[in-house]
């Protein structure tokens, strides 16, 4: 109970002495994070666009594979992405590893099939109400898919905004591939990671108290602007 | 016809790759181990060599068989470790080059205050596992391949005692750092072998204390390499050579006599030639 109590105090003196390296490292998981969430979204949303639309030989396989990633471990991920992008790997040329570009390519991997998986569930629920009208009319397959994912784009917030969550909230393949330099490739989580292995509970627990409030914020200011757009959507 | 399209993208593709490249200050990339970095010596060293040499110094910090491993890779520069034979071996084939010592601390056996295995006070330390293993005390193990991991295996073997088939009960192999295998044996309330510059950083010590030390077995001494440009070419060798050498130089070596906590030195400077 004295630690919880010490990880409050901790969290409320971190926040308010405006710690420059604090500072950096929230900016730098943020800015990770969301970097590697936009490039998942530009892949995945069409992806699952595409899963729920099409009708090819081997999609079943395809859809089992995009589900089973949804619950891809971390570690692994990180491992693959590491190999790769190791100096011995056959990405190593382009000297990679141990930097942020290094964790948004493994959070990519991590958050795509999230993103994929459960846009395809959402957009499928909407093609079988909307399919026979877009086949009547004949219209050309890529354009379906854009306006299918325009007629969904409400919920496909939430898809978006799980694999945010994950982004956020993962340590194990960005502790892999970057390293945890300080000043370099440390995020919040990786910090919570370095901290509890010092023995520093409270600072650590300070740590994850403030990456909750930080993710919770974006998910209330998801909500809100989404819902300024329905109404203005439903003018 | 494309090209009104290409150039001004190929230019500004450059001047971001210029511009990255103007405000990338110099850095090597080090491979170190989990008690250089938790201890707080890097925090306190790196900024001293950053500001006589603009090098700056990026420490990936994980177990010796893992930082070796980096390095084998030639996924860092320099790697910063403590196990000497595993070092020799490293330098051996080939993977690293200008091994020097730099500095040593020692291990220490840490262990509950209740002391069921009564060892407290000794300064024998294999003597101290016998006793363990016979009073099925919980012993806390590493069990991840770093020099301390090492280290402890070696003292079993000294005590004739193969605790992996002796002690399925009280021993515990967590595969973790020294500080959550710390975390554990204060959990436990077990016994754990560590460096003495992690413990003295540690802050979640409960019941925990120093029940064994001054064993000269205990002795732990660190190394630096660079990794070999022949292997890997692309490895920053004037950047790292400077780096070691600033380890080993009488600047280097008192700022790494002049690092402590709470008043008690944690590493002892022994790198060849820099004694004045």
């Amino acid at each position: 109970m004295h630690d919880l109590f010490d990880a409050f105090a901790t969290a409320w003196r971190l926040v308010q002495s405006g710690d420059p390296t604090l500072i950096a490292i929230v900016f730098l998981s943020l800015s990770i994070s969301l970097s590697a969430v936009v490039v998942a979204s530009v892949l995945g949303l069409p992806l699952g666009a595409g899963l729920a639309v099409l009708q090819f030989p081997g999609r079943n396989a395809v859809v089992v594979i995009v589900n089973a990633s949804m619950g891809l471990p971390p570690v692994v991920a990180g491992l693959v992405v590491y190999l790769l992008l190791s100096r011995s790997g056959p990405l190593g040329g382009f000297g990679l590893l141990f930097t942020p570009t290094a964790m948004v390519i493994a959070q990519v991997v991590l958050v795509t099939p999230i993103i994929a998986g459960l846009a395809r569930q959402m957009l499928e629920d909407l093609w079988r109400e909307y399919g026979d009208l877009y086949i009547l009319d004949g219209i050309g397959r890529i354009y379906t898919i854009c306006s299918l994912l325009w007629l969904g784009r409400f919920s496909l917030v939430t898809a978006v905004l799980a694999g945010m969550g994950r982004a956020a909230a993962e340590v194990g393949a960005i502790l892999i591939v970057g390293g945890n330099i300080a000043g370099v490739t440390r995020t919040m989580t990786t910090a919570i990671a370095l901290e509890t292995s010092r023995g520093d509970l409270a600072l650590a627990l300070g740590l994850g108290l403030i990456l909750l409030s930080l993710i919770l914020a974006i998910n209330a200011t998801v909500q809100f602007v989404g819902n300024a757009a329905k109404r203005v959507a439903a003018i | 016809m494309t090209e009104w399209v290409w150039s001004p993208a190929a230019r500004f593709l450059l001047l971001l790759a210029a511009s990255a490249a103007a405000a990338q200050e110099p850095f090597i990339a080090v491979a170190s181990t989990t008690s250089t970095e938790e201890s707080g010596l890097f925090g306190y060293l790196l900024p001293a060599f950053t500001k006589e040499t603009g090098i700056q110094v990026r420490v990936v910090a994980v177990g010796t068989g893992q930082a070796l491993k980096i390095g084998e890779r030639g996924d860092c520069d320099v790697v910063f470790v403590h196990d000497r034979a595993a070092e020799l071996a490293f330098v051996e084939h080939g993977f690293g080059i200008d091994r020097r010592e730099v500095m040593y601390n020692d291990f220490i056996l840490v262990g509950p205050k209740s002391d069921p295995a009564h060892v407290d006070g000794g300064k024998d330390i294999v003597g101290a596992f016998h006793e363990i293993a016979a009073s099925n005390a919980p012993f806390v193990a590493r069990g991840d391949d770093s020099g301390t991991s090492k280290a402890e295996q070696r003292f079993w073997r000294e005590a004739g005692i193969d605790p992996k088939t002796a002690g399925a009960s009280w021993y515990r192999d967590t595969g973790s750092g020294m500080g959550p295998t710390l975390n554990t044996a204060a959990a436990l309330d077990g016994y754990t072998l560590s460096d003495r510059g992690t413990w003295l950083s540690f802050k979640n010590k409960q019941h925990l204390k120093i029940v064994v030390e001054g064993d000269r077995r205990l002795f732990n001494q660190y190394g630096v390499m660079l990794v070999n440009p022949a292997k890997h070419p692309h490895v920053k060798q004037d950047l790292g050579r400077k780096f070691i050498d600033w380890l080993t130089s009488a600047s280097g070596q008192k700022a790494i006599a002049d690092y402590r906590i709470n008043g008690a030195q944690l590493f002892f400077p022994d790198a060849e030639g820099s004694r004045s």
